[in-house]
């Protein structure tokens, strides 16, 4: 299930580099763990990010969860679609469960990400 | 019998949990399944067809005895020496100063004998309270919490699921209704009494026939799309019922005037009960703050802890907060200053430091079609 050709962080977020936009969503794996997605939160279009920050929220049934930065960069789109059909997280998590666009500001933060085998070395320990 | 234990207990149902791919969650010392499908499905089928719950969780303590019923009165809110035979009754106990220890429903299952149904949380508590309130009569505390399986089927096909297997006749079972007799050959009590707004009923059984019962509802409830729910949906269903949480609306801090539940107090019983002269003071001085229910106006959900503004000033605290399942928004209960509790109050809830506008609303939230 888990795709190969994408980048992942250790908050459990995906990223697919295209040029200088990266597309970002969360993995079924985080999916999983959250349980019924019932609210999203999103950066506001044009905001700039810092990797690593919580730009986000993704709310389930029970609880509240950051969204952080996988990558630094400037927010150029964000999924609205998720305002109302949250639930597009658990069922299509790399598909039309993306959140957010990011014009990457430092390419080399990328080489830095993990890869499909050590994520799922990651979520192996889990 | 207040027990201490490092890890979590495991109810009599922890197999068939676990086969069923169950989410577990610590809860008030036991391992509870907090899930098995989702959240937002299980609620929904219960809504719609049927849920199967394990409560063995919850403390269940006999009190029989020639001062059963005169005992019970000293010792909580509600007046149960003035329920009939087979009837139920929504109860407190509260602490001397009216702060609310637990609530409960006390069953009367007959003339000397009455069961008492405590939260979890609160259930050597409870035990300890009664203990100590009932001492000197001629009473007999029997705390079989640990001995005794609790299983819920909540849902309008209930009764359909429920009726072939028993013996008891549920069409003559009304609403807080309690009858002895046997489900699946097994000896139980059957209540019609329940959490989630919908009509079901309460099956206790002794432990060791606990998994026999389960199977035979989840066979018998298969071809009517009876589902095992966690308590993740159990939560979101009370709360569309309007129906409080101790630790979260009630609690030391809380009258139960205040939680809009006066009606569990029943001052015109005779002798003292613990708490009365409190509880008479608050009464007649009026609540301090009120139980509202909200629903949200804008864009967002309220948890508990989130704080409640009228303009700048700060009136109170959100006690439970949801995405409502049913209804598709927000909705949450709070305590508020009484001056703005009305119905139609517009309110702001604070959420991660953008105030969100919320409107009072009576409570329920979800009423059950027939």
């Amino acid at each position: 299930m888990l795709p190969k050709d994408l980048r992942y962080t250790k908050e459990h977020e995906w990223v697919r580099v295209e040029g200088d936009i990266a597309t970002v969503g969360i993995t079924d794996f985080a999916a999983e763990q959250l349980g019924d997605v019932v609210f999203v939160e999103l950066p506001d279009i044009g905001r700039t990010i810092a990797q690593f920050a919580p730009v986000g929220v993704i709310e389930s049934v029970k609880a509240v969860s950051d969204l952080f930065a996988p990558l630094s960069g400037d927010v150029v789109e964000a999924n609205s679609e998720l305002s109302t059909s949250p639930e597009l997280l658990n069922s299509e998590p790399y598909g039309n469960g993306w959140m957010m666009r990011i014009r990457v500001s430092n390419p080399a933060e990328v080489d830095g990400l993990l890869d499909a085998a050590a994520y799922e070395a990651l979520t192996a320990e889990a | 019998m207040a027990e201490s234990h490092d890890a979590p207990m495991a109810t009599p149902l922890a197999d068939r949990h676990a086969a069923l791919g169950a989410r577990m969650v610590a809860f008030a010392g036991w391992l509870m399944p907090l899930q098995y499908t989702g959240i937002l499905e299980e609620h929904r089928a219960v809504r719609a067809r049927a849920g199967l719950f394990d409560l063995s969780h919850m403390g269940e303590i006999f009190v029989e005895g020639a001062d059963a019923g005169i005992g019970l009165g000293r010792a909580v809110t509600s007046n149960p020496a003035a329920m009939k035979i087979g009837r139920a009754q929504y109860s407190m106990i509260c602490f001397p100063d009216g702060g609310i220890l637990d609530d409960l429903i006390v069953y009367r299952l007959g003339e000397e004998r009455f069961m008492v149904v405590a939260n979890a949380s609160n259930a050597g508590a409870v035990s300890d309270a009664l203990a100590s309130r009932l001492e000197g009569l001629h009473v007999i505390l029997d705390d079989r919490s640990l001995a005794t399986a609790l299983v819920a089927i909540q849902g309008p096909r209930s009764a359909a699921i429920l009726a072939p297997l028993t013996d008891v006749a549920l069409d003559e079972l009304r609403f807080y209704a309690i009858a002895e007799g046997n489900v699946a050959g097994i000896p139980a009590l059957v209540a019609r009494t329940g959490y989630t707004g919908e009509d079901g009923f309460e099956i206790f059984v002794d432990v060791a026939a606990a998994t026999t019962l389960w199977d035979a509802l989840m066979s018998a409830g298969k071809d009517e799309g009876l589902v095992p729910v966690g308590l993740g949906a159990r939560d979101t269903l009370r709360l569309e019922a309007g129906m409080p949480l101790y630790g979260n609306e009630l609690g030391p801090d809380n009258t139960p005037f205040e939680a809009g539940l006066g009606r569990v107090v029943a001052f015109a019983k005779e002798g003292d009960f613990v708490g009365r002269a409190a509880l008479a003071k608050a009464d007649a001085d009026g609540p301090r703050k009120k139980l509202v229910g909200l629903a949200l106006r804008g864009r967002g959900i309220a948890r508990h802890g989130y704080e409640v503004f009228s303009g700048e000033r700060r009136i109170g605290a959100i006690t439970s907060g949801t995405l409502s399942p049913s209804l598709g928004s927000a909705i949450a209960m709070a305590y508020v200053a009484p001056s703005k509790a009305e119905p139609g109050t517009i309110v702001d809830v604070e959420i991660r430091d953008q105030r969100v506008p919320a409107e009072i609303v009576p409570l329920p939230f979800y009423k059950r079609q027939v």
